[in-house]
């Protein structure tokens, strides 16, 4: 087996195996999802949007998942780094390309399968959408989460593991509510000038795809997800790189 | 010797800025080693051998000098699987089978050695299936020497490999290594046992406070610092007699006790109970390293701390 291939399958075990980040990045959301909508599944007019309880929160929690679930890669980083296995990689033919493309591949094999366990919790409360707007919203939200993907290396390579927890709770509360996760951000002002820079705000745009927007994002959108990905990008190389001193 | 057939550090410095001023952890360290030698780099907690190494390795950049392994520089030699190293900090990456850490870090390599052979040989085979993080201290210690060993390493580099080890473990190990380094390899590995260094190495490298202080034959070195220690219950004679004695360079008294640093233990003790029959409770036993590093540094002025 080649270096490449050898390396990403081994962090998508690791992955797959680590209970803590499969209960947190996984199961909470949808918990939470579980927790909200359930009691009011039957309400089928949220605030007279017209749209049901369940598709609702679904759409509202999917950016905040996976947000959540592609930051985590930066935990399980810092852990690495703690034990000096940062080091004994750096020491090896693997090359930053293939360690960004094994990390980045587990990021989002979280953020699929939570992806994924969202969609299904919705459907079993009777959220039902066409083929396409299943397909247009979770590749918008995938597309959007890579400066997320990045972030996630970046904070790794930067912080300790005592430090990441929150760091990395305290960075997706943040994103997720001036994104408009936790409730949609409007009127024009300050606030949604900001919401709209950032790449939270065009996740949960994206996930709105499933209501049938036909272009969720605009091309403000599209440029403010290539520009954060290009710059997180560059930094988390950057602090990959340069991560090689003793922790 | 040819640069292409050895690893040379020349010239080698590292300075660190801390809160309280710079740290010259490596001061411009000067080693040629040739193929097929096993080095000892040794020396005590804060002579600069982890940052030598981590220079060596490619994982520090160096404020001045260079270090190049068979003609190549650091990250040339890393990229091309020639180096094997076993690194401080005592465990592993969690969530895998030490089966499918040894298979991975396997197929980074271009001319890895067979993983099962590798296993066997560093004792891992009734624990292969077993999850990393179930392992107690001395299995992981061996996982980790297996990692260095699996890519058939040109040179193989260990920074305290035994530092968690028990005495049965040590010897293990080190029966372990001898095997492979039969093949030729290039050893070097820091310490600060003495006897690991006169046991295990061809030729010890001493540091101290970031410098080279000593460079030869083991045999050599551990004439300079390894002198011994008498101690006795002697009570009622005064150090300045003791010290007299043939072979004894120094005499201390502590209490009823009193200690004997000698260049020549053996007629130093002879000396002694011809002189004091009285004496008792004799102990005779190699000097501190850290005592000989201080007696070796102490004479010039260091410029700054020591660091790691």
């Amino acid at each position: 087996m080649n270096a490449r291939r050898s390396y990403l399958r081994f962090e998508l075990i690791r992955t797959v195996r680590n209970r803590r980040v499969l209960i947190f990045s996984l199961v909470f959301p949808i918990l939470i999802y579980l927790i909200i909508a359930a009691p009011n599944k039957g309400e089928n007019n949220v605030s007279g949007t017209g749209i049901s309880v369940p598709l609702y929160f679904m759409i509202g929690l999917a950016g905040f998942g996976t947000i959540n679930a592609v930051l985590s890669s930066g935990s399980r980083i810092a852990a690495e780094r703690s034990v000096g296995w940062n080091r004994q990689l750096r020491i090896t033919p693997l090359t930053t390309r293939e360690y960004f493309r094994a990390k980045i591949a587990s990021s989002y094999l979280l953020a699929v399968v939570s992806l994924l366990a969202l969609y299904v919790a919705g459907a079993a409360m009777g959220v039902r959408l066409p083929a396409d707007r299943w397909i247009h919203m979770t590749w918008l939200i995938l597309l959007g989460l890579i400066p997320f993907a990045a972030l996630g290396i970046l904070l790794g390579h930067l912080l300790t593991a005592d430090s990441i927890g929150p760091a990395i709770g305290g960075t997706t509360a943040l994103f997720a509510f001036l994104g408009g996760s936790w409730f949609p951000i409007t009127g024009g002002g300050f606030i949604e000038h900001l919401a709209k820079l950032l790449p939270s705000y065009w996740v949960v745009q994206a996930s709105r795809a499933g209501l049938g927007a036909p272009h969720p994002w605009t091309s403000e959108g599209w440029a403010v997800i290539a520009v954060w990905s290009v710059v997180l990008i560059a930094l988390a190389r950057r602090a990959y790189q340069r991560d090689t001193k003793r922790v | 010797m040819a640069a292409g057939d050895s690893i040379q550090l020349q010239g080698l410095a590292k300075s660190f800025k801390t809160p309280t001023g710079p740290v010259h952890a490596v001061q411009g360290i000067d080693v040629a080693i040739e193929r097929g030698q096993t080095v000892a780099l040794l020396g005590p907690n804060g002579a600069g051998k982890s940052t030598t190494i981590d220079m060596l390795l490619g994982l520090l950049p160096p404020d001045a000098g260079s270090a190049t392994i068979f003609g190549r520089t650091p990250g040339e030699a890393v990229a091309a699987g020639a180096i094997g190293a076993m690194l401080q900090g005592g465990a592993v990456i969690r969530e895998v089978t030490v089966r499918e850490l040894m298979s991975m870090m396997a197929a980074l390599y271009p001319n890895a050695l067979d993983v099962d052979e590798v296993i066997d040989l560093v004792g891992l085979s009734d624990i292969a299936e077993r999850r990393t993080e179930k392992l107690s201290g001395g299995q992981t210690q061996r996982v980790r020497f297996a990692v260095a060993l699996v890519c058939d390493p040109e040179l193989l580099v260990l920074d305290e490999p035994t530092v968690a080890m028990d005495v049965e473990g040590r010897r293990a190990f080190w029966t372990t290594m001898r095997d492979f380094t039969s093949r030729g390899k290039t050893v070097l590995f820091a310490t600060h046992y003495l006897e690991e260094a006169d046991d295990y190495a061809d030729r010890a490298v001493l540091m101290a406070a970031g410098r080279v202080v000593a460079d030869g034959p083991t045999t050599e070195i551990k004439a300079r610092v390894g002198s011994r220690m008498i101690r006795a219950t002697l009570p009622g004679i005064a150090a300045a007699s003791l010290a007299a004695l043939p072979g004894v360079t120094s005499a201390e008294r502590r209490g009823e006790g009193v200690v004997l640093r000698c260049a020549d233990s053996d007629s130093a003790i002879r000396a002694l109970l011809q002189a004091y029959p009285a004496a008792r409770d004799l102990e005779i036993a190699g000097a501190d390293l850290e005592d000989a590093f201080v007696e070796l540094t102490s004479a010039p002025s260091s410029d700054g701390p020591p660091a790691r």
